[in-house]
């Protein structure tokens, strides 16, 4: 009730009064699509149950953010776009008096399908570690937030954890190193970044795509035993990943000089390949375990209680149910955000925006919410959409994954033009004039 | 003279009267819709479903009338949406009606050219026909930039949206009333062509291809006719899809799950009639939204959300089964709409004549 | 040249996987027409009800024994409340039912078993063995072999018992076959069954090389181009039409793919389906009644 109070006057002084008194009690509404059924199920089900347990927690112990509770809702889409844009459909005018303040899109594909439209209805897509890498420029895309971690993060994240097991970046040179991808824009989304990479620091970039679904794949690896990579950057997704290890064992490729990308990195990839996946390591923006404060509340509140959506409990903390936590905690932080500034009320989204392009969490506040380890420093700009762009590493030890790094930073100096060049590339063939955030009043 | 005509001609003055009156308010409602319906109906429901039942239309043509099994509704869907985007990227002055027609034509041409086998083969044989066009272009339009113009999404969208001759139509009654006309004018076509010596010509061939040759039919030609006209239409579909609904689209948009949607809304609808299409495609629209209502409704918080999902799709299979046991002349009909005396015709006679 | 050959070994070996898929629809498009596009969800639904029941702690002899009674029982449901009613139906209605009873097995499976990746471990490395230059999957030929006692049992199931006679006979002429007081309905049980077990011996092989989930189902769509090739109607054509598709786009995808961009595999199996059609609409070891024009 404190809290509330403390948000109401808070309101009031920014801004004398306009949310109704009543409008708290109304509940944020948070759509959901899912992907329980189809394809891709194995990840979906426990991301949902990582997000529904969080969201769950904020709602029933900490009593809503800044009091407001969270109305979540799920619509199943099996990964398709346009599934997905039926349902945003449905959802955008908000519910039950809430409006939306942003949307969820679960899949790169679906981010992509949503861009425009989501642009024109000013409702902010949420994607983080996905989504479409030239939308880190907010001020080409205000709508569009690839959270966390874009692709051509991940590349240079990936190139420089290799530098540092080579001995230095001066090491690269002459170095062969083979991307095996989905062949899909979502494998296809790290090319130019790698492209420039390889060009700066001299190692030899060799491309090598996997037809979707991906389930046989001698062809791809007897090449790579042929060019004899040094290291293999693994972006591949669902049951692709599984093969690429199976296959790389069957080749002789060593697993410990394999690293995947963020989305090649679970218990679902791994478990299944055996004794194939020891060693190998991924990308781990969302790493995996149980060890971090979060998981202990979350323990005590909500699982011990059974009021979790995980089916087995064996799965608490793993890579995919914490993927569902940290994104559901970066919901949870950007409205906190945006109820200090409009008042304790459903935010719409153009208020979402302003949240998100002033989500802070620091070292402080990850302490605060138990995320210390598993959640990079954030800050997101209206010039930066990404606000972290950092990894840990993990390895995979047959039974879990390992933690083997603190975060490692992208090499944004040298991402940056790439992405102010293809948000420009956008902003003429589709006619927008780039904002200038610093002129906005709030 | 066509049966429509005799049995008009039969029917008591008043009667036809009151049908009239029937069919001005109905076209009344329709045109007013956007006024009577939610934005949300308007952009989630009533648009994909018009342009649903247009792709149903295509393909009942080519599966219903001329009794060509297609797997690969999706890819001339995905031909027709690609085309209309090269034509409006890389010939700027076509106005946007024009390069519809452009890309229906294009799309045509890809499924006369994927027709061919058709001339030498049928049944479970032309699947691999029609599959191999759906997973070919899948590559294709993913595989080379130029396709979508170098985007790093490898989406496809007009850029300078939707016009009509100077008139803006980026808005939710501009897409529903461009869709809702290009539909009526091809639903027209396909109703004057069904009619036609061609139109005969393909149901001579369903219904019994030797016999057909016999009476001196064209098979040859009138396969590919058939080929030809149900992929300009699903061309013509496939660019709504992408454009007037989805607004930007890729290559899933027209997967392997979309040809088979299509296939179930003709089967559930009915094959080989006009309506059927209609009818199907509102079953396939509105019985996933009915299931997920009824199922928050009922269930809400109670049971596993992983296995409602499932239990719906268990469902929707249930559904398809029961229609081809109960009433495998669809849901045209079921609801009394067909003809009295038409009779229960077999389609796709089999080997095994039903007694 | 080592490098062909050892391309062309690997085809062929993952090529026996694509048969062993096969096989199970030659089973049943012989005895009862159909055309079974859920043959994918049955060998998902085989493969998951195993690797949920060892899970559980079931020894595996028990969990085979456990699985197999639930495919009798699904068999006879399928024959029941699918086939009867269909009976007399159009092959092309046949088709599409089984797609509708492939979402009503993958809805059931995998609301009741869940849809986590399961690991499937049957105690075979992947591990390569050397002939020279030459490099072969222990896993491939280990699984090559079992298709081929797959065949050896199935013709011997078709040839020596008195069920497998009934069973060609239904086979070979339906209408005949009723006549002389076989009980058709009984041998659409039988054989639907047999194709399930066969699912499952593919469900574990795949399985243990990709992990039990949803994408098992999709090898379906391997299945059609093997048949086209080989003939709905022949075991042997199921072999070596896999034999042909899994060499083929291994060759392909190491020979043409690097000049189309790679990632050729998900068409070039219909493309070269499409090639026999015109050579030999039958297939290889089809039968010669073919519906040409």
């Amino acid at each position: 009730m404190k809290r509330l109070l403390i948000a109401a006057l808070l309101a009031g002084t920014v801004f004398s009064g306009t949310a109704p008194a009543s409008a708290a009690d109304v509940s944020q509404y948070i759509p959901l699509p899912t992907y329980r059924v189809g394809a891709y199920a194995s990840s979906g089900e426990l991301w949902w149950a990582g997000e529904r347990d969080y969201f769950r927690y904020i709602n029933e112990v900490e009593g809503g953010v800044e009091g407001v509770k969270l109305d979540y809702e799920e619509f199943e889409t099996e990964w398709s776009p346009d599934r997905t844009v039926e349902v945003y459909e449905r959802v955008k005018a908000g519910k039950n008096g809430s409006p939306l303040a942003f949307f969820f899109t679960h899949g790169t594909p679906a981010t992509y399908a949503l861009l425009e439209k989501a642009a024109a209805d000013r409702i902010p897509l949420i994607d983080p570690a996905g989504g479409k890498t030239e939308t880190v420029d907010g001020t080409v895309f205000p709508y569009a937030f690839p959270l966390l971690f874009s692709y051509y993060s991940q590349a240079s994240t990936g190139i420089n954890y290799i530098a540092s097991k080579v001995g230095g970046h001066d090491k690269l040179k002459g170095l062969k190193i083979a991307t095996v991808y989905h062949d899909s824009a979502y494998g296809r989304a790290s090319q130019p970044a790698v492209e420039v990479l390889a060009g700066k620091y001299g190692f030899e970039n060799i491309q090598i795509p996997v037809a979707d679904p991906g389930n046989e794949q001698s062809p791809q690896w007897r090449q790579i035993r042929e060019q004899k990579p040094d290291w293999i950057f693994l972006r591949t997704w669902g049951v692709s990943t599984v093969v690429a290890l199976k296959t790389a064992q069957r080749f002789g490729f060593p697993a410990d000089r394999i690293i995947g990308d963020v989305w090649a990195g679970s218990e679902s990839d791994t478990i299944p390949a055996g004794a194939a996946a020891v060693g190998y390591s991924a990308l781990a923006p969302y790493p995996g375990g149980t060890g971090f404060e979060i998981h202990k509340r979350l323990k005590a509140e909500i699982l011990d209680k059974g009021k979790s959506d995980l089916r087995d409990p064996k799965l608490f903390g793993a890579v995919n149910y914490n993927i569902g936590l940290v994104n559901a905690a970066l919901a949870v932080e950007a409205l906190r955000t945006g109820y200090k500034h409009f008042g304790a009320r459903p935010l719409n989204g153009e208020e979402g925006r302003w949240a998100f392009e002033h989500l802070t969490i620091d070292d402080k506040r990850l302490e605060e919410i138990g995320f210390k380890g598993l959640l990079q420093p954030i800050r997101i700009t209206p010039h930066d959409h990404e606000g972290g762009g950092a990894a840990r590493i993990q390895s995979w030890d047959g039974e879990k994954w390992v933690l083997q790094t603190d975060w490692i930073k992208a090499d944004h100096e040298l991402l940056n033009p790439l992405i102010k060049a293809g948000a420009e590339a956008y902003a003429k063939e589709h006619g927008i004039t780039p904002r200038t955030p610093e002129t906005e009043t709030n | 003279m066509s049966e429509i005509d005799v049995r008009a001609a039969a029917e008591p003055l008043d009667s036809i009267g009151l049908k009239a009156v029937a069919g001005a308010a109905a076209a009344a409602l329709v045109l007013a819709a956007p006024f009577l319906a939610s934005e949300y109906w308007i952009n989630a429901i009533i648009v994909p479903f018009l342009i649903l039942s247009l792709a149903g239309l295509g393909l009942n043509l080519l599966t219903g009338y001329a009794g060509q099994i297609s797997l690969g509704a999706g890819a001339f869907m995905m031909v027709g949406a690609y085309a209309t985007f090269s034509l409006q990227l890389r010939v700027p002055d076509l106005p946007l009606p024009l390069a519809l027609v452009v890309a229906g034509i294009v799309a045509g041409a890809v499924g006369l050219a994927f027709g061919i086998p058709s001339t030498r083969i049928k049944g479970f044989y032309l699947i691999v026909s029609t599959l191999a066009a759906q997973f070919f272009f899948e590559w294709l339009f993913l595989k080379f930039p130029w396709f979508y113009n170098g985007n790093s999404s490898a989406t496809i969208s007009l850029s300078r949206g939707l016009s009509f001759f100077g008139l803006d139509l980026n808005h939710p009654h501009g897409r529903y009333y461009l869709t809702l006309g290009i539909v009526t004018l091809l639903t027209l076509l396909s109703f004057n062509l069904v009619r036609s010596q061609t139109g005969r010509n393909w149901m001579a061939i369903r219904d019994m291809d030797t016999a057909a040759a016999v009476i001196g039919v064209p098979i040859v030609r009138a396969k590919l006719q058939a080929f030809a006209v149900s992929s300009f239409i699903l061309g013509i579909a496939g660019a709504l899809w992408a454009f007037a609904y989805l607004g930007s689209a890729s290559v899933q948009s027209f997967g392997l799950t979309r040809s088979y949607q299509i296939l179930f809304i003709i089967i559930i609808g009915g094959l080989g009639t006009i309506r059927g299409a209609y009818l199907g495609a509102a079953f396939v629209s509105l019985l996933p939204l009915a299931l997920d209502w009824l199922f928050q409704y009922v269930f809400s918080g109670r049971v596993d959300a992983g296995l409602l999902q499932n239990i719906q799709k268990a469902i929707f299979g249930i559904l398809i089964v029961w229609f081809l046991i109960k009433e495998p002349e669809g849901l045209s009909r079921l609801l009394g709409l067909r003809r009295a005396n038409g009779g229960r015709r077999s389609l796709f006679p089999s080997s095994l004549k039903e007694n | 040249m080592s490098m062909f050959v050892e391309t062309l070994i690997g085809g062929l070996l993952a090529g026996t996987m694509y048969s062993l898929v096969a096989i199970g629809f030659v089973l049943i498009y012989k005895a009862s027409g159909v055309f079974n596009y859920a043959q994918g969800s049955l060998l998902l639904f085989a493969a998951l009800t195993f690797v949920t029941l060892t899970d559980q702690g079931v020894p595996a002899f028990g969990a085979v024994a456990l699985t197999i009674a639930l495919l009798v029982a699904t068999a006879i449901a399928i024959e029941k409340l699918l086939l009867r009613p269909l009976t007399n139906r159009s092959p092309m209605t046949l088709f599409m039912a089984t797609l509708g009873l492939s979402y009503v097995v993958e809805g059931a499976a995998q609301g009741i078993m869940g849809s986590q990746v399961r690991a499937l471990n049957l105690g075979i490395d992947d591990l390569p063995i050397f002939l020279g230059d030459i490099m072969i999957s222990q896993f491939d030929l280990i699984a090559a072999g079992v298709a081929l006692a797959l065949v050896v049992v199935l013709s011997l199931l078709f040839n020596r018992t008195r069920i497998g006679i009934q069973l060609r006979g239904v086979a070979d002429d339906t209408r005949a076959a009723l006549s002389l007081g076989i009980d058709i309905n009984r041998i659409w049980q039988i054989v639907w069954t047999v194709a399930g077990l066969v699912g499952l011996v593919a469900g574990l092989l795949w399985g243990a090389r990709q992990g039990v989930q949803f994408s098992l189902s999709l090898v379906v769509l391997k299945a059609l181009p093997v048949l086209i090739i080989g003939g709905f109607t022949s075991i042997a054509g199921a072999i070596v039409g896999g034999l042909i598709v899994g060499a083929g786009e291994s060759l392909a995808e190491t020979y043409v793919g690097p000049f189309l961009g790679g990632g050729i595999t998900s068409w070039f199996a219909y493309a070269l389906a499409l090639v026999f059609l015109f050579i030999r609409p039958a297939g290889l070891f089809g039968e010669r009644q073919i519906e040409r024009v």
